[in-house]
């Protein structure tokens, strides 16, 4: 082990044991607020390892697939070079989940992959709670890169630890995510983040997007229909990718009118508070859920959300497969 | 099926309830001979009768089922005639009407008389059939219904696949009505639960499943109410989820309209709640919803509102179910557990006595199709279930009869459970 800032030596392993014994990361849901934070002092010693000519060797012989039931570039991407930064082989399987379907089962995917002697899965899957059923079928590590509508926790991890980074901490941030709540797995991994971290959660667009009802589920949050009353006084703005593939044609009229009642532009951007950052999980939709004199402006922190995504996830790859004794 | 027992049978010494006779004796005997109650036997007859001791018990009628699946003829892997009603035996039914969505569907003559020979052969209990109202429960065009109630059919039915069409709805309705034939209706906007997975509400939004709201259920619920108005039919809707759905048929009753309706016991016991870790043996259809509709639904059984409690018995395969939560077929393998669930929910949990519930179990379903069952009048058939309402109890899959491999009340606590049951005087279950 090349290390001395990191979990590879005895003493540090035990420590790691004591504030993490997950194999799985299914969903934010079953994490608490000390684990979380324990994460992101992991995440932070992994900083130094994104920057070019550096690595890891943390997880050297151990392998990580990827197994990408849904389309992806980005999040499997990012969970590919968060392995190798840590020395791990990767192996991308990327097929849709309804081919799967025709042949073989998740089940019997997950166990053949198992059997070559896998570490870990990464799975994107359309199918909400899928990640928890494999986790629950497999004794090797699950990550979850994306589940149906459900959770993508790794995503919330990384912009809860993009917070903390900008203002020090999250506890009483004032947030608000705008746009395609009801079919977001973000949203969700993000209101439970960011409630378990204290931050007050503002839910904002249209009502069909962000239905009243958001409420019962997550009473913790506040709902706002109107723009302006949901941007003045927040201290970050995470915009939600206006999804084409999850909607059907009932819950907006039309991308045009989207833009036109909830887009970010910089005329918009202007009632936020002058030290409000605007966030996205991207891929970002120039032109619909934000602009490009925003998305490019400078309080854009969207590219440092890609940085610290790849951090993020060396420490959940690094926490989860050493969750369990060899 | 088997035939009938022609030896004496006396039951002695158990609680008697038959609620089609209002009887409910602490300490009382039951006789048969020839697989028929009688009120008496001949000091003979006595001397070489079977006795049994219901110390402690409860003898009542055998159950009538309204909605449940045997798997044939085409679906035998997830559940056959021999299995399925072995599994109504242990569960305490003695009567099931079975839902025609087989394979082929039962919408012709041939299958029904496929269907019967199966059962004669392998039934342990009575197995009466539906036919689908329309040709495939496709919804467009109706099946042979003069030809198919010749065939026995007791009652007809698109069962899941609803009727979305109302003008085809309508003339249905006309068309059963010359025949007296009751149609058993599933209450489905489809439109509106495309894709749907489970109730919508504070849990689909939390797992990230597509909900299917109430109103897609009620919608249709008032939709036939209306047209029973029309067609003065008799029209029964099946499996009620929601509580708006229970206020519309009470509302339908008040103005005496021939609507009855019928719960499943699954529903009178377990909400949305229980999804929050995506188990795919609760996925059914209708979805569970949420606790003030069970508490709405018993309150319409308790009242009448609701006439029956049926199994609403749906097998998968293990394997079907083995998958993620979107991907699986909706159903739950519920016979041998429907009694003790409801027992569960409505008797043990405070709601209503024993012999309420008996009547939602026998008399209440058998007169929804004006079947002569859930009596124990001398005369009937010596159909009968003996019942510990004091057992607690875990079904374990092991002990299952069923073929299917979703009964999602494996290690749930249960109080209530069937000891013996009789058809035709015939023991078919218990030591």
């Amino acid at each position: 082990m090349v290390l001395t800032y990191v979990g590879a030596t005895g003493t540090n392993r035990m420590a790691q044991q004591a504030s993490w014994t997950k194999k799985d990361l299914t969903g934010i849901e079953e994490l608490s607020r000390a684990e979380i934070e324990f994460l992101f002092t992991q995440a932070d010693q992994f900083l130094p390892a994104l920057a070019p000519g550096k690595g890891l060797d943390l997880m050297k012989g151990r392998t990580v697939v990827n197994l990408f039931l849904e389309p992806s570039t980005r999040t499997r991407t990012a969970f590919e070079i968060s392995a190798k930064k840590l020395g791990a082989e990767v192996v991308s399987i990327n097929t849709t989940a309804s081919s799967l379907v025709k042949g073989e089962t998740l089940r019997d995917t997950a166990m053949n992959i198992r059997a070559m002697g896998v570490d870990a899965i990464v799975m994107r899957h359309s199918s909400a709670g899928s990640a928890r059923y494999l986790g629950s079928v497999l004794d090797i590590s699950v990550i979850n890169a994306g589940d149906g509508a459900h959770e993508h926790p790794t995503q919330a991890l990384l912009d809860a630890f993009t917070l903390r980074q900008r203002f020090g901490k999250v506890q009483g941030l004032k947030v608000t995510i705008l746009g395609d709540i009801l079919f977001s797995r973000v949203a969700r991994s993000n209101i439970l983040c960011l409630s378990k971290l204290g931050a007050e959660v503002t839910l904002a667009g249209p009502a069909t997007l962000v239905p009243a009802s958001l409420k019962e589920a997550f009473p913790q949050v506040r709902i706002v229909h109107d723009l302006k009353e949901a941007l003045q006084d927040c201290d970050a703005v995470m915009l939600l990718r206006i999804q084409h593939e999850r909607q059907t044609t009932t819950h907006f009229p039309s991308l045009g009118e989207y833009t036109s009642q909830f887009g970010l532009n910089a005329e918009r951007a202007a009632w936020l508070k002058p030290e409000a950052i605007v966030m996205h999980p991207g891929p970002i939709n120039r032109g619909v859920e934000v602009e490009s004199e925003v998305a490019d402006g400078p309080r854009s922190v969207i590219l440092e959300q890609v940085r610290n995504g790849v951090a993020v996830r060396m420490a959940v790859l690094n926490l989860c497969t050493g969750a369990i004794a060899r | 099926m088997n035939p009938a027992d022609h030896s004496p049978l006396w039951i002695r010494g158990a609680r008697v309830i038959d609620p089609s006779a209002k009887r409910d004796e602490a300490k009382g005997d039951i006789y048969a001979l020839d697989g028929v109650i009688v009120d008496q036997l001949s000091a003979a007859d006595q001397a070489k009768a079977r006795i049994i001791d219901g110390t402690g018990l409860v003898v009542a009628p055998g159950f009538v089922d309204l909605n449940c699946r045997l798997g044939e003829p085409g679906r035998s892997a997830r559940e056959t005639v021999r299995t399925g009603t072995r599994a109504a035996a242990a569960g305490g039914f003695t009567t099931l009407v079975t839902m025609p969505d087989s394979l082929p569907a039962a919408d012709n003559v041939g299958t029904l008389q496929l269907l019967r020979e199966i059962c004669s052969r392998e039934a342990s209990v009575r197995v009466l059939p539906t036919g689908t109202l329309t040709k495939g429960h496709e919804g467009k065009a109706l099946a042979p219904l003069g030809s198919m109630k010749k065939a026995g059919v007791v009652a007809v039915t698109d069962t899941t696949s609803g009727v979305q069409n109302n003008e085809i709805m309508r003339r249905a309705l006309e068309y059963a009505a010359m025949f007296d034939l009751v149609v058993l209706d599933h209450c489905q906007d489809s439109s509106m639960t495309e894709g749907a997975q489970m109730h919508e509400g504070a849990w689909s939004l939390r797992l990230g499943v597509r909900g299917w709201p109430r109103a897609a259920e009620e919608i249709v619920a008032s939709s036939d109410c209306l047209l029973a108005e029309l067609t003065k039919a008799r029209i029964h809707l099946q499996h009620l989820s929601s509580g708006g759905s229970a206020e519309i048929v009470r509302r339908a009753k008040a103005k005496k309209l021939s609507v009855t309706s019928e719960v499943s016991a699954l529903h009178l016991l377990l909400t949305d709640a229980s999804l929050a870790n995506y188990p795919t043996s609760l996925k059914t259809n209708p979805p569970l919803r949420e606790e003030a509709d069970r508490l709405a639904l018993i309150a319409a059984l308790i009242d009448g509102t609701i006439d029956a409690i049926c199994s609403d018995h749906s097998p998968c395969t293990a394997t079907e179910k083995d998958c993620e939560f979107d991907l699986a077929p909706f159903g739950a393998a519920t016979l041998e557990t429907a009694f003790a669930a409801a027992h569960t929910a409505v008797v043990a949990g405070g709601h209503a006595d024993l012999v309420l519930l008996l009547a939602r179990l026998t008399c209440g379903p058998a007169k929804v199709l004006g079947l002569a069952a859930g009596t124990l009048r001398a005369g009937a058939a010596a159909d009968l279930v003996l019942l510990d309402p004091k057992a607690t109890w875990k079904p374990r899959a092991q002990d299952l009869h069923s073929k299917s491999g979703n009964n999602p009340l494996i290690g749930h606590a249960l109080t209530g459970r069937v000891q013996a049951t009789f058809v035709g005087a015939r023991q078919v279950h218990g030591a």
